[in-house]
């Protein structure tokens, strides 16, 4: 395998108020292409700050990101945009669908960034939705789902236009363990048939024994360990 | 699915809102179409049958107060005169004074249709008949269509400013002519009647006249042969205010005031309170949509296309208040030129410079009630809107 993303020394700071904190200090780290990453560790310690920079919505104070060859951390804002637009899906706690859309046009979204024909969308949602097996529930709005269909559109939506990479932060941290479990099976589905690179940010041990490694966090240094 | 898919899904969202929202959108363009389109009516009123070398002398106190019918010979020795004419308010109606007043004046016939000729069209045989009829009338084409009058029929017209020795207010009159307008645009809802046959059965303001029309040989002469008419009635019982026939047929029409003004100003305070609302309702059903507009970034939407997302839609939600308003007044207007008071305002309809500028007008307001929304969604960091509750 190789590395999908390096970081190499980075720093990222915070102020808060007149006092400024240093969440990473020199952090360097290799997540390989087709791994599935379980970040671990108390609140504060930047687990979501490290989910940031992968995916490009937040910006480094010093240091190189690399992402699949290519060094994103000088990318302009329209770059990094278009960059997470056909690299990077995104899961969420609380799935951000738009309650406005159905759960076929939920999952479409991304594809409006893309140069796809309208019978391409279509043929992509359709997969992505078989994917998570939601194909009947295309036509729901989010409020006419339960959480955990919910966040299934919100997988559908992150791999519908087939990124390497899928960020998902605390995905499972809604939902009843019976219905995370289903959840967690869907990801390593996605990770052992599809090869998607995924991280994920948890508190929850028993969604880290679904990662191929965990990752422990803490005070913005991390160990690692095999889950 | 579109940009414009999710533009309008945003709308929508909560339909009550949107609906209120275009209501009162939809009111300011009410009043902005009918009011422009009743000052641009008034405008091409006052233009109609004037000219640039006519000038109409009235009483400088007021063009209601008389002048001497002694003055007509006067005004025309002076010289660069090449016609004299006078004419007067009757105070028109038909039967029934609620059916509301049309423009009735009564002039001398054969040195009106000799100065206004151009405006007045009639046949040969109907300009005879009217000069040689003591009792003939020359009806306009669109006031003989309301009240389906004909040529040779004998009409009673009254007036609610003269009075006949009997008390009554109503005279016979037989329409001699009906006449059509230099252009197709041009009011035709006026009559015209003879001088004598009402100064010789009116009880009160005998031997006067309203106003005297005269034509210059040149424009150019206008100014003073103004100065020459104003200087030879100074000090006298009836001084005179001597102006060009557009000046004249303006300040007629605009007595209730500055019709532009009262217009503009009132325009204005329906769109001030409008944008108020607008933007303000706009500012924050955007910051319901926070954490939306934050995914939309997250997923890739750039921030000017998120910008224009947000402005597409205080565009759309403006555009549908003015159509429907414009749309509404044009009809309301349609229906007001069928109406006995509309039919004295000429061609009261919407006008395409008015439509075209109520579009513009709210492709503006759009702007100015969106630019804020969007200005700060293409401002948001996406870490800010994700964590914001």
């Amino acid at each position: 395998m190789s590395a999908l993303i390096q970081l190499n020394n980075v720093t990222k700071n915070y102020r808060r108020g007149k006092e400024g904190i240093a969440i990473f200090d020199g952090l360097t780290m290799g997540i390989e292409e087709g791994d599935f990453v379980a970040i671990m560790g108390p609140s504060g310690s930047g687990k979501t700050t490290l989910l940031n920079l992968l995916g490009g919505t937040d910006r480094t104070d010093g240091g190189e990101i690399w992402f699949d060859g290519e060094r994103i951390d000088g990318y302009s804002e329209g770059q990094l945009a278009a960059w997470r637009a056909r690299s990077v899906g995104f899961i969420f706690q609380f799935y951000n669908l738009m309650p406005v859309l159905t759960a076929a046009q939920n999952v479409e979204l991304p594809l409006m960034l893309t140069k796809l024909s309208p019978k391409k969308r279509r043929d992509n949602v359709e997969t992505a939705l078989k994917i998570v097996e939601l194909s009947d529930r295309a036509k729901h709005k989010p409020k006419e789902l339960s959480g955990g269909q919910q966040q299934r559109v919100a997988i559908a939506r992150a791999i519908v236009s087939d990124p390497k990479l899928i960020l998902a932060d605390e995905p499972t941290g809604d939902l009843d363990r019976a219905t995370a479990n289903d959840i967690l099976r869907t990801l390593q589905l996605l990770n052992k048939k599809l090869g998607k690179t995924i991280v994920m940010v948890t508190h929850d041990p028993e969604a880290a024994r679904f990662a191929t490694r965990t990752l422990h966090l803490d005070k913005g240094r991390f160990v690692e360990a095999m889950a | 699915m579109n940009d414009f898919d999710l533009v309008r899904k945003n709308l929508f969202r909560k339909p009550l809102r949107t609906i209120l929202l275009t209501v009162s959108i939809f009111m300011a363009f009410l009043i902005f179409g009918m009011l422009t389109s009743l000052n641009v009516a008034l405008d091409a009123a006052s233009e109609t049958g004037t000219s640039g070398n006519r000038l109409i002398v009235s009483n400088k106190i007021n063009f209601t107060q008389p002048l001497p019918i002694s003055y007509l010979n006067r005004v025309a020795t002076i010289k660069g005169v090449t016609g004299v004419t006078h004419q007067s308010w009757f105070g028109a109606y038909y039967r029934d004074q609620r059916q509301g007043f049309f423009p009735g004046f009564y002039v001398d016939p054969e040195t009106y249709l000799a100065l206004y000729g151009d405006q007045v069209k009639l046949t040969e045989p109907e300009k005879k008949a009217f000069m040689s009829e003591r009792t003939g009338v020359l009806v306009g084409k669109s006031l003989a269509d309301r009240y389906g009058w004909k040529l040779g029929q004998t009409i009673p017209i009254s007036s609610n400013i003269y009075v006949k020795p009997d008390g009554g207010r109503t005279w016979d009159m037989k329409i001699t002519g009906i006449f059509t307008g230099a252009k197709p645009t041009d009011s035709t809802s006026a009559i015209y009647f003879h001088y004598d046959y009402v100064n010789e059965t009116r009880t009160f303001g005998r031997d006067t006249i309203g106003n005297i029309a005269i034509r210059t040989v040149s424009p150019d002469l206008n100014d003073s042969i103004a100065k020459t008419v104003d200087a030879m009635f100074a000090n006298s019982s009836a001084e005179t205010s001597t102006v060009d026939e557009k000046t004249f047929a303006r300040a007629f029409l605009k007595q209730a005031g500055d019709l532009n003004f009262i217009v503009t100003m009132v325009v204005a305070a329906a769109f001030t309170a409008i944008l108020m609302i607008v933007s303000t309702t706009l500012v924050s059903a955007m910051r319901e949509r926070t954490k939306e507009i934050g995914v939309m970034k997250t997923l890739g939407f750039s921030s000017p296309r998120v910008l224009r997302m947000v402005l597409g839609e205080a565009l759309l939600l403006s555009t549908m208040g003015a159509v429907l308003g414009l749309g509404v007044s044009a009809l309301i207007l349609k229906g007001l030129a069928k109406s006995p008071a509309g039919a004295q305002l000429g061609d009261l309809s919407m006008a395409p410079t008015v439509a075209v500028s109520g579009l513009l007008l709210a492709i503006t307001l759009g702007l100015v009630t969106g630019a804020i929304p969007a200005v700060s969604a293409l401002r948001m960091s996406i870490i800010d809107a994700l964590n914001r509750r």
